[in-house]
């Protein structure tokens, strides 16, 4: 079944996008889309690290990406710069590090393109096991430490007083996002999966009244995006990457006309 | 007060400083099951300070800070929902424990915004949305509630409905109640236990003996204190219609 490439990611993409749907919505919330992007960006380190020591990449990237959020805890702790200078200073350096690291990996041929913006060419058969069984691990977790980490997006110190352990969750939650680009970077490429995560959350917020039904049309929204952007790219040979968050940008516009829509009938 | 299983927070010398500067100092008091104790005091006194090390909030204090439940509901004093997050009445009410349908609107009609359930928290006015706080809070049946100026923004008679239902609750479910109030006719009718701070505490004990306090009168006037003894007279006469005093029998 998963001879052909174009299934593979199919099948690769789907299951990314039941993923990036909820974790995304939590990234609007909580306002955490540069720390997303910082902790893709230092994906590039871990994949330069997987190949010298020919480590598994998803694997690779996963502790990389966790060391660098671990890092940026300290270092807000212990400096007195703004959190986004921070979040600026980790995600170029690492970038800048990896790709310097490739420069001296003379003797492997990489696929630049590939590791910036996706390449469906590059899915095999391991990869869609990583990111369907990783991909249910992170939902499962998600489902557990879903109260304390939204009663605690909506109110830290009410989560706290009720007994919630709120930290915990957060602290819970950087390592999911760590996974999810983890898993989902050969799909959709480092310097978007940040897109992939808060284009159809941000496109659900528009036509949802709920956290529920947020994170359902969030799914949805990556579901369709994927199903979109994967069969242009076959049709117009376009990267996948650039080809499924322009789909999902394409289906935020639609969403900005329904929100017309209850703007005038409020009026 | 006295001792007993019953205590459900106690606070022993309790403060936190924050860059060398003290935000509340030396804060003894304890909670009980079915009681009320109210903390009062003038702005920037330490008051919902002192909460939150209650609550657990504050990590890092001095003295000591023992819970003995976890069954806790929080009405803070302060709150924002951001826009970002599309949340109801209804998912609020859930925020912090799953309930039944039937206790959400038993506990929405006991505030008095039962209509309110499917309403988007961010299009409430400020005394809706306190009373929605208070519904949350009482919807699990804690047995600690901490009330933080629970009844800002509402109208006169809401206050007035909204205090007596604070009492009632805190009769029938037998919890404790640690309540921040700047309404000193409140405090010293409702309230079993008064602890009035300044950044220490200044005094604490029953409302009669706290209103006789002379540091109580320092700090709110004398005008504070006549408040207590307006309550606490009993009526031994009656006024006829044209306002002259009738002994009672």
């Amino acid at each position: 079944m998963f001879d052909d490439f174009f299934i593979r990611a199919l099948f690769a993409g789907i299951g990314v996008a039941f993923v990036t749907g909820p974790l995304g919505c939590f990234v609007i919330w909580r306002r955490l889309s540069y720390f997303g992007d910082t902790l893709a960006h230092s994906a590039l380190l871990g994949v330069t690290i997987a190949y010298s020591l020919e480590f598994n990449i998803a694997f690779s990237v996963f502790i990389t990406s966790s060391l660098i959020a671990l890092i940026l805890v300290q270092l807000q702790n212990k400096t007195n710069l703004p959190g986004d200078a921070l979040l600026g200073l980790l995600a170029h350096s690492s970038l800048a590090v990896g790709l310097v690291v490739i420069g001296f990996l003379t003797f492997i041929r990489f696929d630049i393109m590939g590791l910036l913006f996706g390449d469906i060419l590059a899915v095999n058969v391991n990869d869609i096991y990583i990111i369907w069984f990783g991909g249910a691990l992170i939902l499962l977790i998600l489902k557990l430490i879903w109260k304390p980490l939204f009663a605690s997006t909506v109110n830290y110190e009410l989560a706290e007083a009720e007994g919630l352990n709120p930290n915990r969750a957060k602290a819970i939650f950087t390592i999911l996002m760590a996974a999810i680009i983890a898993i989902s970077i050969k799909m959709v490429g480092l310097l978007l999966i940040t897109g992939m995560l808060i284009i159809p959350a941000a496109m659900a917020r528009n036509i949802s009244d709920s956290p529920l039904k947020m994170v359902t049309y969030s799914i949805i929204g990556g579901l369709l995006s994927v199903l979109i952007g994967l069969f242009t790219s076959l049709e117009f040979n376009t990267p996948s990457g650039p080809s499924i968050v322009a789909a999902a940008l394409f289906l935020f516009i639609l969403s900005l006309l329904k929100i017309k829509q209850t703007i005038k009938l409020k009026n | 007060m006295s001792s007993g299983n019953n205590i459900l927070v106690k606070l022993k010398d309790a403060g936190i400083r924050q860059n060398d500067k003290w935000l509340v100092k030396g804060v003894s008091l304890e909670v009980e099951k079915g009681k009320i104790v109210t903390l009062i005091g003038p702005n920037g006194s330490g008051k919902s300070t002192t909460a939150k090390i209650a609550l657990g909030i504050y990590k890092k204090i001095e003295g000591k800070v023992e819970k003995f439940t976890d069954k806790i509901g929080y009405v803070p004093q302060k709150i924002s929902v951001d826009w970002t997050l599309p949340l109801r009445v209804h998912d609020f009410m859930v925020l912090t424990e799953n309930l039944k349908d039937e206790e959400i609107n038993k506990a929405l009609t006991l505030t008095g915004v039962l209509n309110l359930k499917n309403k988007n928290l961010g299009n409430l006015s400020g005394g809706e949305f306190q009373r929605v706080l208070l519904a949350r809070a009482i919807s699990k049946k804690p047995e600690l509630l901490v009330l933080d100026e629970p009844v800002q923004g509402v109208d006169f008679t809401g206050e007035i409905a909204l205090y007596k239902l604070i009492k009632e609750i805190s009769d029938k479910l037998n919890c404790g109640i640690l309540l921040i109030s700047h309404d000193l006719h409140t405090v010293m009718s409702a309230t079993d236990h008064v602890v009035c701070l300044n950044g220490h505490v200044c005094c604490s004990g029953s409302p009669i003996d706290v209103a006789k306090n002379n540091e109580y009168k320092a700090l709110f006037g004398d005008q504070a204190s006549q408040i207590l003894t307006r309550y606490e007279h009993k009526h031994d006469h009656v006024h006829s219609s044209d306002g002259s005093i009738e002994q009672k029998n």
